[in-house]
């Protein structure tokens, strides 16, 4: 990630993140459900997934929605704070897929100094995972700039 | 589900809109390192602010904060999940839906908001209200209804920390979808597949995108007035290519209808009713009747339509009796 927190006046709309890949293995979905206190069976046992009407266990929302922050935060470095995620999701993500995260700056609140962030997840088989936006405030350096 | 037993099933989820899922309730556990740093380290996350103390103290942060993206976690209730869930009152709603046939259960949508960082020795109070239950609904996953709770999140001072509100789809699995032969390839399965994308033309697109608007319209002769139904470039009684068109009321009559019942279509909900449908403005139109038993309709039949979104991709106008 970046050690470096941007600074607002730094980021401009339209700038894009570096993109974030990610290997989704049972170990993720299962490891991440846990760790997020989720123990509903469909993300850690795959007979319950498989009842649910797919063919193996699948990421919880909790996990999606962790991503959707460390990909911003991974950006903006750790003296940002994240304000709000909001997230729509799409087609499940199972072991095997490849999620890719990809994002653009899409507004900046000069009062808050919070910038709002457009978020796409896509895995390799079935796309839109995830997509959303994410809200996070960046330090404004005290020094205003004169022209 | 006859036309009645779905009105009685929807009156009695609706009876839940507005309920508190339970009381205010303390998280099992206070905002602490350990948990944050078993999160970060499955997340992959390397933001010092979680884990490192020594940066964090230096930073403007203060502290070790957690990722704002925890806080429903710390409102969880942990293994019981698996096999012996709280009886609350969202999970006796789900047990209605469970019971009518919508045991699917899927999350759609998250919306939060996050007052301040928490830090670890904060307490986590979360309270939960069931807001709303939307119409049925056709999705990919199958047929069902979105479930919209708001929690309020606030700390050991009363004071909030954080909002979310929940989205989850109840719904009845799709036989297309059931994939349980115990596929074990790393690449999942196809597709799921949704109903034939409409043919878009120079002489029609307009015509579907008012559908995807929500309208159906109807093509007139600019200067005969005649109306026509499916549209074309020309004016069958006076060869003008001159045309706008009006909204249709979709208040119409079953011309003709048949039942498809095999081969099944992948994308396609079963039972599966076309007709032909005579507008009141006075055009046909060829569209689906729904909302009823298939054996409940008729020629002469009165009907309503109403642009619906059948799949994830699909807008269509579908007919229901009128009653």
């Amino acid at each position: 990630m970046n050690k470096e927190t941007l600074q607002y006046q730094d980021v401009a709309v339209g700038d894009k993140l570096p993109p974030l890949e990610i290997d989704i293995s049972s170990s993720l979905i299962i490891g991440a459900a846990i760790a997020s206190r989720d123990f509903t069976p469909v993300h850690h046992d795959k007979k319950a997934a498989q009842e649910c009407g797919l063919p193996d266990v699948f990421m919880n929302i909790l996990t999606s929605n962790g991503f959707m922050g460390r990909f911003v935060t991974d950006w903006a470095g750790p003296e940002s704070t994240v304000k709000g995620i909001d997230i729509k999701l799409g087609a499940p993500n199972l072991p095997g897929f490849v999620m890719t995260v990809t994002g653009e700056v899409t507004a900046k609140n000069d009062d808050t100094g919070v910038v709002e962030v457009g978020v796409m997840g896509e895995n390799n088989v079935w796309g839109m995972h995830m997509g959303g936006s994410v809200r996070i405030e960046l330090p404004k350096s005290d020094q205003q700039g004169e022209v | 589900m006859t036309p009645e037993e779905r009105k009685a099933f929807e009156d009695k989820v609706h009876a839940y809109v507005g309920r508190e899922v339970n009381a205010p309730q303390k998280g099992k556990d206070d905002v602490n390192k350990a948990m944050i740093r078993h999160w970060a380290e499955v997340m992959g996350d390397e933001n010092p602010a979680y884990t490192d103390e020594e940066y964090a103290a230096k930073s403007s942060k203060g502290g070790i904060i957690a990722p704002p993206s925890m806080l429903q976690i710390w409102s969880m209730e942990g293994y019981p999940m698996a096999h012996n869930p709280s009886q609350d009152v969202q999970r006796e709603l789900h047990n209605v839906f469970d019971e009518h046939g919508f045991a699917g259960v899927l999350g759609t949508n998250t919306s939060a908001e996050y007052y301040r960082d928490l830090r670890p020795g904060d307490e986590v109070h979360a309270h939960t209200v069931i807001d709303k239950i939307s119409e049925q609904k056709a999705t990919q996953r199958g047929i069902g209804y979105f479930i919209e709770t708001v929690t309020n999140f606030t700390d050991q001072n009363d004071e909030a920390v954080g909002k979310i509100i929940f989205r989850v789809l109840k719904f009845t699995p799709n036989d297309s979808n059931d994939a349980t032969g115990g596929d074990d390839s790393d690449d999942g399965m196809p597709e799921a597949p949704t109903r034939i994308a409409s043919p878009r033309g120079h002489d029609n697109k307009w015509w579907w995108d008012a559908v995807d608007e929500g309208k159906v319209l109807i093509q007139r002769c600019k200067s005969c007035q005649t109306l026509r139904h499916p549209p074309r470039p020309m004016c069958g009684e006076c060869q003008s290519i001159e045309w706008d068109s009006i909204e249709s009321t979709l208040d119409g009559e079953v011309f003709s209808f048949t039942e498809l019942h095999y081969p099944k279509f992948p994308g396609y909900q079963y039972p599966l009713v076309c007709a032909v449908i005579s507008l009141g403005e006075g055009t046909r139109i060829i569209s689906n009747i729904v909302g009823c038993e298939p054996e409940d309709v008729y020629i002469g039949m009165k009907v309503k339509g109403k642009v619906e979104q059948v799949d994830e991709k699909t807008m269509l106008p579908q007919f229901y009796p009128a009653d």
